[in-house]
């Protein structure tokens, strides 16, 4: 699912240095197949539940989706599993991007194959400066980050080339769109 | 200090990216968060075309032709031959050649839709012989999404005709599964799937455990199992090398998993994010392939992309009857730069554990002696293999004495099992592992699978759902990762988990040996 547009606009979520997949998606969970429609979306409600119970919940007891569009991370998000339930439950659960100081990368490659969120870097760690529902505006266009409850603004680096993958809506719309393969329908 | 670093710092050649898109696909900026990684910028440079005649196929592969134009690693290697190029820089993105692509229960589900959503319902996969579907991670479970996942799988496998699927129907008993395996990696392994110089694709982060027999094995998604499924061919950015010199004289109560448990202590879990780890050195050439298999199998826990030893008469001589196809290993030439080397001298390393909640979280385990336990757990792709079993056996029957806590033990594959109720243990006065246990006041050997090591649905056998403490051979110890998420997780060797089972709490395996 390609998120809409480059500048995203909501609450942020804050977590902290290796979150691993099993915290983003406990492995009890992963007998959900993601490209079944109503398994997709049931992955999305149990986004990040793994978290030690000290966070906030991330969605809502009895809602599908999360109110908070951006997350916020320390070094090495989503170290761990191959797993792509991982980016595809923050995805499903309304996650448009994570901003984080660093990736593991075979979440960074999930994240761009998929589509399902811009996986951005800052240019240092922000997980100790942000609070989970500060306001944030996430400009990709011009690769700035602006946390209004704080009144602070910060450089991004640039995606490169994983963002036009992600604008597509992942690696099959890219490579069908670039004509290296034939669309699903021949 | 037993180990010396070495940083030479060479900067990423290859800024001549692969445009075969018309962009890099997946082509970035270097995460930056190791000291020691590259900071390479990837800029797209205009090829500069040759004004020579052009150029004539040739003969015999580019990789294998007489002069070497650019020293390269084994991985670089073996990646150049899978893309059809004579030389291959590190940051280079390429198109290569799968030479086998598994998938297992829990991914298959997700990559077959994928597939079929994008190449069409009635699409065949590239390679009939190329696919390995092994059921392993959730299977003696009454979940009834479990039971589905594989019934999905041999509805695919039926369908396309897969020559190797390792089906499973009755979950009452494994041994009445004849195809039945059970644990992927080690699966592959026995079966004859992983080769020399070749490259392995798998849907499951441990499939870098193959690269213990030279060859290229990353763990990938869906989405990109999904599109090797349809074209058999990937996206793939080449990555530098650390290499690690492991000399000296192994002791008898170190382990493979002590090294290598040692070694990400020392990098951090991201220490080797984007990278590929090189394994070499005496004691390295002395292991076992299952010792290899142990070190490469956690590589990802460092954040590598890969690791790779170099295949020799040990490979060979694992290989002799397991497969009918030919391959040709490929070896780091002497003047090869490396991105960081590492150099250790085992006869100084003490038996280590990785403290809850992280595999680098090191420590030795005699330090923690006074941390009590609730269980010990002997299984999964990293500590669950035959000779996992034999050396826990040892250290039991050594010290003559029952365990204290429920030790579990969970063979990997059916060919495990039955080992530990043939193989005679060295020293043991006749005995066999499943002897040595049953005396010692084991868990009765379970059914071959992925089990506990990462929890699984409530069911799963000896999963955790109490926060409790556990000692455990497998890979990972993140917050819930055997189940309860305030269950602590020790990673640990067979011996150092043996010998904790003794005592009841965390114990150096020297106590016994």
């Amino acid at each position: 699912m390609a998120p809409s547009g480059k500048v995203f606009h909501g609450e942020c979520f804050v977590v902290q240095d290796n979150i691993d997949t099993d915290q983003i998606i406990p492995a009890e969970h992963l007998t959900l197949v993601p490209s079944k429609p109503d398994e997709y979306e049931k992955l999305g409600s149990l986004a990040l539940c793994g978290l030690p119970s000290n966070y906030p919940r991330f969605v809502c007891e009895g809602e599908m989706k999360t109110r908070y569009p951006i997350i916020i991370a320390g070094s090495n998000f989503g170290c761990g599993s191959s797993r792509e339930h991982a980016p595809v439950s923050l995805g499903a659960s309304g996650v448009k991007a994570v901003v984080a100081e660093s990736y593991a990368r075979i979440f960074f490659r999930n994240s761009v194959a998929t589509g399902e969120l811009y996986p951005v870097e800052s240019e240092f760690s922000l997980s100790k400066e942000f609070e989970t529902g500060n306001i944030v505006t996430l400009d990709l266009e011009s690769n700035v980050l602006i946390n209004h409850s704080q009144n602070k603004q910060y450089t991004l680096k640039p995606l490169g080339d994983a963002g036009p993958v992600i604008d597509a809506g992942g690696l099959f719309a890219f490579a069908r769109k670039t004509g290296m393969i034939s669309s699903a329908s021949a | 200090m037993a180990m010396s670093i070495n940083s030479s710092f060479t900067s990423a050649k290859g800024e001549g990216v692969e445009s075969f898109l018309g962009n890099s696909l997946l082509s970035r900026t270097c995460p930056s968060s190791s000291s020691l990684c590259n900071n390479v910028r990837m800029k797209s440079v205009p090829k500069i075309v040759a004004v020579t005649a052009p150029p004539r196929p040739q003969e015999r592969a580019p990789a294998s032709t007489g002069s070497v134009k650019q020293a390269m690693t084994m991985t670089e290697k073996i990646l150049a031959r899978a893309s059809d190029k004579g030389c291959l820089s590190p940051g280079e993105n390429v198109w290569v050649n799968t030479d086998i692509l598994m998938t297992h229960d829990v991914c298959g589900p997700g990559t077959i839709g994928i597939f079929k959503r994008e190449f069409g319902a009635d699409a065949k996969v590239w390679d009939r012989e190329k696919v390995v579907i092994i059921p392993d991670h959730y299977i003696f479970t009454a979940d009834e999404r479990a039971n589905r996942n594989v019934d999905i799988l041999r509805e695919f496998a039926h369908e396309q005709n897969i020559k190797y699927f390792y089906d499973i129907k009755d979950l009452s008993d494994f041994k009445v599964n004849p195809d039945y395996k059970g644990v992927c990696h080690v699966a592959l392994a026995q079966e004859g799937h992983c080769r020399p110089g070749e490259v392995l694709f798998g849907t499951d982060s441990h499939t870098c455990t193959a690269g213990a027999f030279g060859q290229f094995a990353t763990g990938i998604g869906n989405t990109d199992a999904g599109f090797i499924l349809g074209t058999g061919k990937l996206l793939i950015k080449v990555p530098p090398t650390m290499r690690f010199v492991l000399d000296g004289e192994m002791p008898s109560f170190l382990h493979a998993k002590d090294l290598i448990l040692h070694i990400i202590g020392e990098i951090t879990v991201a220490g080797a994010t984007y990278k590929a780890m090189e394994f070499t050195g005496s004691v390295v050439e002395n292991m076992t392939m299952e010792d290899r298999m142990t070190l490469c199998n956690m590589v990802v826990e460092a954040g590598g992309k890969n690791g790779v030893i170099a295949a020799d008469s040990v490979t060979f001589n694992y290989l002799e009857g397991k497969t009918q196809k030919s391959f040709e290993p490929v070896y780091t030439d002497g003047s090869a730069r490396f991105n960081a080397e590492y150099k250790f001298n085992v006869s100084e390393l003490e038996p280590v554990v990785a403290k809850p909640h992280s595999p680098d979280n090191r420590g030795v385990a005699r330090e923690c002696k006074d941390v009590k336990i609730d269980r010990v757990y002997i299984g999964s792709c990293t500590g669950g293999k035959t000779e996992d079993f034999v050396a826990a056996a040892k250290l039991l029957h050594a010290s003559g004495q029952k365990v204290k806590v429920p030790t579990f033990l969970v063979p990997a594959t059916q060919k495990v099992w039955v080992d530990l109720y043939t193989i005679l243990v060295p020293g043991a006065d006749g005995k066999t592992c499943a002897k040595i246990f049953e005396e010692a006041g084991c868990e009765t050997p379970a059914s071959p699978s992925c089990a506990a090591c990462l929890g699984g649905p409530k069911d799963t056998y000896a999963r955790m759902n109490e926060p409790q403490v556990c000692v455990s051979t497998t890979n990972r110890n993140f917050p819930g990762r055997m189940g309860h998420k305030e269950s602590q997780v020790y990673l640990a060797s067979p011996y150092t988990a043996a010998a904790s089972a003794l005592t009841g709490f965390v114990t150096d395996p020297r106590k016994f040996m």
